[in-house]
């Protein structure tokens, strides 16, 4: 009878479809996980593998994985995946599930993870009503990182940076993740189950598998925070710790629902879709003749070009809009540029420079720590970087007498009162358009028609635009002069 | 002993799967599985199924971390597969 016994069974409960069948993680141990004896992990993945598979959803879910122990979903799940940074993976969620609708998305966590360097993330996704699921499996600890203390540590829990025991007055309060989300309006669905007994078990398979369905649904945002044991960190036997769950964790993260609210809850539109590109010009009320054409006052011939410039000055000079104006037309005329600023958080007054680069082959670095021309505005601007020009390079300086103790052999300079001028031009502010035609004039490397574009580009004041365009002039000629003078 | 009254379960343990962290012994309601006494390929001592009195419940395959270390089987009682299994008596 023995052996006809197979034939009166069949399987009630087995590996689920949606786990690979076998894991391509090491050349060995390809039927079992990386998960330590006892671990909660594996069970939690159990779960969402059962609920994935009875709500045939397997084709379309997407699993976001976390950094910590359950960092390796991915070799484990036979769905979509993808894994985010620290912390991060609910608005890595948020992001695949409002580019993709019809997905289901699934955003897998554990404490150290959610709870601390990713409390940002889960809180404006929650607050949001993305219709994400998340879950939250909390141990109460850094386990894959050798059993630090977590924000959901327990008071007297002992880690190794809590040797004595969390005290609340160092180390603060154990985090309730589900109850301070559950004050928020947005979430539908926030349930806390445990992983204590058989009974906690069943009823964590059937939360995670709701939280699941709300999804499906389309009724917004549901999160399982699952209490799980850790039998290696804790230094307890797998039997030892599931107890610990259910004697110990539970008195300080009761299980239940803290939010339910997917009786009333209608499912939601999808997310509208993102604009097309081509419509975010005019979303934007800038003009298709306004647009970086590349290419469209090309540079003359296969004149290589490789600029760097550091424009240094005092905030409120327009010293990175004169830097933005440069880079502007080197787009327009189809070379690469960068433009990188560097100033303090005052809007004026403080110092204020910027790294620009327009080259006709790609860029290195946008860092220009040994400028070709330095354009100074101001005299502490001047001491600060005169040193760093490359010899052979040019300075333009604002003011008609240059420091004779900046003065240098193999440094060309071009001196000149230039806010006075601008002054006289109708407005001081000018003065940086003005030191920029002189610098498009000594370089003559960018079509005029260029430099008019990037101006247009930028400066939406038509006043602004024409006084601009008669101190770019206005600099070119001046540059002129000085040159023949010098030359002379 | 009766030989026809078969138990309405069944444990398939995979002892490469296992990793002996005994879950599925304390969960198990009937107690029918125990630790092997042998170590495994991997240096685990593995579930093993006491061979008589599990009744299918499937409260050890949730407690087991492992996807597929346990897999629980059922007595099919239904019409269909009972007179499958008549068919393949008689054949």
């Amino acid at each position: 009878m023995c052996s006809d016994t197979a034939l009166d069974y069949e399987v009630a409960q087995g590996r689920a479809q949606s786990f690979y069948a076998r894991f391509e993680r090491k050349d060995e141990l390809q039927h079992q996980t990386h998960y330590c004896p006892g671990c909660g992990h594996g069970i939690a993945n159990k779960m969402l593998a059962r609920a994935i598979d009875e709500l045939g959803i397997q084709d379309r879910t997407i699993l976001v994985g976390p950094v910590g122990c359950s960092v390796f979903t991915y070799y484990y799940f036979d769905v979509g995946n993808i894994q985010a940074a620290h912390g991060r993976a609910p608005a890595v969620a948020t992001a695949v599930k409002r580019s993709r609708p019809e997905a289901v998305v699934i955003s897998y966590q554990g404490d150290g993870d959610l709870s601390a360097i990713g409390s940002a993330e889960i809180l404006h996704a929650a607050n949001r009503g993305e219709n994400i699921t998340v879950i939250f499996v909390n141990n109460a600890i850094y386990s894959m990182t050798g059993g630090q203390a977590a924000p959901t540590t327990l008071l007297g829990q002992k880690s190794t940076t809590t040797p004595g025991g969390r005290a609340a007055d160092t180390e603060g309060y154990p985090l309730h993740m589900s109850e301070l989300l559950a004050t928020l309006e947005a979430p539908v669905y926030i349930e806390r189950v445990g992983l204590g007994d058989n009974k906690q078990t069943a009823q964590a398979g059937r939360a995670i598998r709701r939280a699941l369905e709300n999804q499906v649904r389309g009724l917004g945002f549901s999160l399982v925070e699952v209490l799980a044991p850790c039998p290696t960190i804790w230094k307890m036997s797998p039997v030892d710790a599931q107890h610990w769950v259910r004697d110990v964790m539970e008195k300080t993260f009761p299980l239940g629902v803290m939010r339910d609210r997917t009786g009333e809850a209608m499912p939601k539109p999808a997310a509208p879709p993102s604009p097309a590109l081509e419509e975010i010009p005019r979303i934007l009320g800038v003009a298709d003749e306004d647009l970086p054409q590349g290419n469209a006052h090309a540079v003359e011939g296969s004149r290589e070009v490789d600029l760097e410039v550091r424009i240094a000055g005092f905030g409120g000079q327009g010293v990175l809009l004169l830097g933005e104006v440069l880079a502007e037309a080197g787009l327009d005329a189809g070379l690469e540029v960068s433009w990188l600023p560097s100033y303090g958080p005052e809007m004026r007054s403080g110092t204020s420079n910027c790294h620009v680069r327009l080259a006709s082959g790609s860029i290195d670095s946008p860092l220009v720590s040994a400028p070709g021309i330095l354009v100074a505005m101001n005299e502490p601007s001047l001491r600060k970087f005169d040193r760093s020009v490359r010899p052979g390079g040019w300075v333009i300086y604002n003011g008609s007498e240059f420091p004779a103790d900046c003065a240098r052999a193999d440094v060309r300079v071009l001196a000149l009162p230039f806010t006075e001028v601008a002054h006289q031009l109708g407005d001081a502010r000018a003065s940086n358009m003005i030191m920029l035609g002189a610098l498009l004039e000594m370089t003559a490397v960018l079509p005029e028609a260029s430099v008019g574009a990037a101006l247009r580009r930028l400066v939406k004041n038509p006043r602004w635009i024409e006084l601009d365009e008669r101190a770019l002039a206005r600099g070119r000629a001046l540059f002129r002069e000085a040159y023949v003078e010098v030359g002379a | 002993m009766d030989a026809k009254k078969r138990d309405r379960g069944l444990l398939r343990i995979d002892q490469d799967e296992c990793k002996g962290c005994g879950l599925c012994i304390e969960a198990c309601p009937p107690k029918v599985i125990a630790l092997s006494a042998e170590l495994n390929h991997y240096g685990y001592r593995t579930a093993t199924y006491a061979g008589a009195g599990c009744t299918g419940c499937g409260i050890c395959f949730m407690a087991c971390p492992e996807p597929g270390a346990i897999t629980v089987l059922r007595a099919v009682s239904h019409p269909a597969a009972m007179a499958a299994r008549e068919g393949a008596a008689h054949a």
